[in-house]
């Protein structure tokens, strides 16, 4: 059986943090809202005081065990390393089950696939057709990430498409039998939004002869419902996953997606043991293809005549894993690329799982932060490796009405690999 | 609990938004690095000092102690609100409000981030030189009321020595300003001086003038491996001794060594028994040879290794080792007493064996790294609380170490304070005629006793002064 941690079984790592402020530093909501129930720091210290009883769930709590990107900056510079995303995610679900999903957000609530709240997305119309939003499944974590009534007017949004990328494309695509065989977790930014990057991921691993199973039975990771705190959802989705995966002899299962990637191979791993196989094959495509010999084989084409400028984004469930080199070794070995890099590159872009539907001015706040150094940049193109991301990168130049546009480094592989046919 | 018509003339001051009262933030405002923690009564966020003014007047009408904070990231509890009442941040008050380049002047308010002051001073090639380790995240205020340190203080000074004016809310909340933007100034007494490490019992800072340096044209990185701790004191002496005041002089004693190997995968080789890190900073020419020179100096004195940076990325890794050192040391054991003697430099190689001595005597690990070039050690006395006993081991391991500084001339903290930490040591290093000096100054400026009491000194007479004894706050953690 699948099962997350709870509160209490991160009451070591709570006591860990000994209050130095370093967190102060590094946490972007802390820096758009300069108070210590912001930072890491107080919301340890709130756990701390949640798991003693010394307070109870009042509304200030939840207020700002909800103001969390989950981005892990706090953690990679805190010295004592306290998980302070893991433990607010507990702290969130420890809410839902006292207080019901509800009260954590409404919005949360609104798309669990309950009838009444379905017609009311459905008469809602709004950025996202109802139409095309019935196309989702209800499990999918995009429904927790767009409660449609809940949607700000002024926020920009890719079209859903009409036909899902694991709809367009064969179950197994079988390549050199000499080549690994991995598994395609297309994830639902991919699937339903970004269906191109699908057809990129393809074209890119085809390049290496590699055999791709692309399950259609695949379900959402379950990280949007780790941030709201839906601990069954999660479990439940993992669960799903695993039996799907299982009839899937692979030598990897690769993502591309950020998000999907820590899902699989951080957060599934502490569910329980059965896990562990799913876990430890979970592969990023840029490691993917960096370790399978592609920098190489770019690196003998010759170099476009005019190239374009872009710059990378670390997201953050890559950066906290420690995966920052192979997707910008790819960039940069890209013919058509002038690879340039910006400032803060590693810092979150302010989307958080369900984080930027409830707190879309905070969100804005840090994403205006983000948008600033992408110009400072010079670059024409932001890329990145997360449909989250690509999404908020592009809703923040927007707002910052610069002409960047955000994009996943696969299309620009893409691009690269399609000149040479 | 403060009265509602308090709570009600607090939010008419600085907005309901910047008043909390909720248990949520009270814990938030509760603790600082010390990790010791007081439930204030109320928070509050003033946006100017007109604000603070009034707040301070408030106060002393109603007789509610107020506790200043920036940061909170103190390490002697300065900011501790330890008798309830309100906790006062300055973090609203964040402008860099003037980088005069003709004068090489600043004027900040108290809440700038003392990292981010630095960026924009180094962009137009200034320098302001004090880097506590809390610079990313502890503000300017916070650094001049404890009057902050760090590793190149050795060669340029502590934070006072670069603060040359004040804007300041009395204790009875009235506002004035001490010195200003001149390089001298001789008028009245030098209430900046007296200001600068008073730890927010004297008076709330509100403005910030401060005295700028150009930016030295580049640095130079040396990590130096030697066979004993004596070696390495004995070098920090002679190299002080050559005439030679380098940027940062930093050492790490044998058990430091052991747990930065333990933590990271530092390749060092067995025989080093202690680490200095130095740094020379200035024209690129001058650097070499004021490296070579050194080198020569420290040669005879058990030298294993030696490791010059050549880059800034080979620096960085350097420096990355001394700042690993602090989170390594939990290996070691689970509760620290870090304590920051400062002896005169001479002092060192006999302070070293001295707090060895002690280790020994209370079979406790003591673990010594610090700032070696000015004499200001950090002795850290790891323990587990949880192990009977420890506890009382640390307290008396502590207090001779004192005396040992005291002994030797030193002192009892070097740049982290007072605050409540280190207050019921005050007799050791202070005489009675002299403290009592320093508590004349407090309730002349401070009659009801209002701003950060029960800091520094031991309050004797607490409840007198405000008339009744609060609801002391409670420890939460």
């Amino acid at each position: 059986m699948a099962k997350l941690k709870n509160l209490e079984d991160y009451r070591e790592e709570i006591e860990q943090c000994v209050k130095c402020g370093a967190c102060r530093a590094h946490c972007p909501v802390f820096g758009a809202d300069r108070r210590e129930g912001r930072v890491a720091r107080g919301k340890v210290a709130l756990a701390h005081s949640v798991m003693t009883g010394e307070i109870g769930l009042e509304d200030k709590v939840l207020e700002d065990m909800s103001q969390c990107l989950l981005c892990g900056s706090c953690c990679a510079q805190c010295p004592n390393k306290v998980p302070t995303e893991e433990i607010v995610a507990a702290a969130r679900r420890r809410i839902a089950e006292e207080k019901g999903l509800s009260t954590f957000g409404k919005g949360v609530a609104a798309v669990l696939g309950r009838p009444k709240l379905m017609n009311l997305l459905a008469k809602s119309g709004g950025m996202l057709s109802s139409l095309l939003f019935n196309k989702l499944p209800e499990n999918s974590g995009l429904r927790l990430r767009f409660p449609v009534p809940y949607l700000e007017q002024d926020r920009t949004l890719p079209p859903i498409t009409a036909k899902p990328f694991r709809e367009r494309v064969p179950e197994i695509i079988l390549g050199d039998p000499q080549q690994p065989t991995v598994l395609f977790f297309t994830g639902c930014g991919i699937n339903y939004m970004y269906p191109e990057v699908g057809e990129a991921f393809l074209k890119a691993l085809k390049f290496l002869g590699v055999t791709v199973i692309i399950p259609k039975d695949q379900a959402c990771c379950g990280l949007p419902a780790v941030s709201a705190g839906a601990a069954k959802t999660v479990e439940k989705l993992a669960e799903q996953n695993l039996e799907a995966f299982s009839r899937h002899p692979v030598d990897y299962i690769v993502t591309a997606c950020a998000s999907c990637n820590a899902g699989l191979g951080k957060v599934y791993a502490e569910m329980g043991e059965e896990f562990g196989e799913l876990s430890a094959k979970t592969m990023d495509v840029f490691v993917f293809l960096a370790r399978h010999g592609l920098p190489e084989k770019l690196a003998t084409l010759p170099k476009a005549a005019t190239r374009i400028k872009v710059t990378y984004h670390d997201p953050c469930h890559l950066r906290t894993q420690g995966i920052t080199k192979e997707p910008r070794q790819i960039l940069r070995a890209l013919p058509q690329v002038d690879y340039v890099e910006m400032p803060e590159a590693g810092t979150c872009c302010g989307l958080g799982g369900t984080y930027s539907v409830y707190h879309y001015a905070t969100s804005k706040k840090i994403g205006a932060k983000k948008a600033a150094n992408i110009a400072t940049s010079g670059a024409e193109l932001v890329a990145t490796d997360c449909p989250g991301c690509i999404m908020q990168l592009q809703d923040s130049i927007n707002h910052a009405n610069g002409s960047q546009r955000s994009i996943h480094i696969l299309e620009l592989l893409d691009e690269a690999l399609s000149a040479l046919e | 609990m403060l009265a509602e018509k308090t709570i009600i003339e607090l939010e008419a001051i600085v907005g309901p938004n910047n008043v909390a009262t909720d248990k949520a933030a009270r814990i938030c405002y509760s603790y600082d690095a010390t990790q010791q923690s007081f439930l204030p009564e109320v928070v509050v966020h003033p946006g100017s000092t007109e604000e603070i003014s009034r707040i301070i007047k408030l106060a002393n009408r109603e007789r509610i102690p107020v506790f200043p904070r920036g940061a909170g990231s103190g390490f002697t509890g300065g900011s501790l609100p330890t008798l309830g009442g309100i906790v006062l941040c300055t973090e609203r008050l964040d402008r860099i409000l003037e980088i005069d380049e003709e004068n090489l002047v600043a004027t900040v308010e108290p809440g700038v981030v003392t990292e981010q002051f630095q960026k924009e001073v180094e962009k137009r090639g200034l320098f302001y030189p004090p880097d506590p380790a809390s610079l990313k995240f502890s503000t300017l205020g916070g650094n001049v009321a404890e009057c902050a340190g760090g590793p190149r203080c050795v060669k340029y000074g502590v934070t006072k020595d670069f603060i040359i004016g004040l804007e300041v809310v009395t204790p009875t909340g009235d506002i004035i300003t001490t010195g200003g933007p001149t390089m001298k100034g001789v008028v009245g007494y030098d209430l900046t001086k007296l200001l600068c490490g008073s730890e927010g019992t004297l008076g709330i800072i509100t403005r910030i003038v401060i005295k700028l340096l150009p930016l030295p044209e580049a640095k130079q990185t040396m990590l130096v491996l030697f066979n004993s701790i004596d070696g390495a004191a004995q070098a920090v002496s002679a190299i002080i001794r050559g005439k030679i005041i380098p940027t940062t002089l930093e050492f790490m004693d044998g058990r430091t060594i052991d747990c930065v190997r333990q933590a990271t995968n530092l390749k060092v080789p067995a025989e080093a028994r202690a680490v200095l890190i130095i740094e020379v900073d200035g024209d690129r020419d001058f650097l070499d040879k004021q490296v070579a020179r050194i080198a020569e100096i420290i040669k005879p004195l058990g030298v294993v290794e030696t490791r010059i940076a050549t880059t800034n990325e080979e620096s960085e890794a350097l420096w990355q080792i001394r700042r690993s050192v602090s989170a390594s040391l939990r290996k070691v054991n689970p509760d620290k007493f870090n304590e920051d003697i400062c002896v005169p430099r001479s002092k060192v190689p006999e302070m070293i064996r001295r707090v060895d001595v002690i280790a020994e005597k209370y079979a406790i690990p003591i673990v010594n790294f610090g700032h070696a070039g000015d004499g200001n050690i950090h002795v850290n006395i790891m323990i587990d609380k949880k192990v009977p006993g420890q506890l009382e081991k640390a307290e008396k391991a502590i207090e001779e170490v004192f005396k040992g500084a005291l002994e030797l001339g030193g002192t009892m903290s070097g740049e982290h304070g007072v605050g409540i930490a280190k207050a019921a040591y005050i007799p050791l290093e202070i005489t009675p005629l002299a403290a009592e000096y320093m508590k004349t100054i407090k309730r002349a400026l401070d009659p009801n006793n209002i701003l950060n009491p029960g800091k520094i000194f031991l309050d004797e007479d607490n409840s007198a002064a405000r008339g009744e004894q609060r609801a002391a706050g409670k420890p939460s953690i």
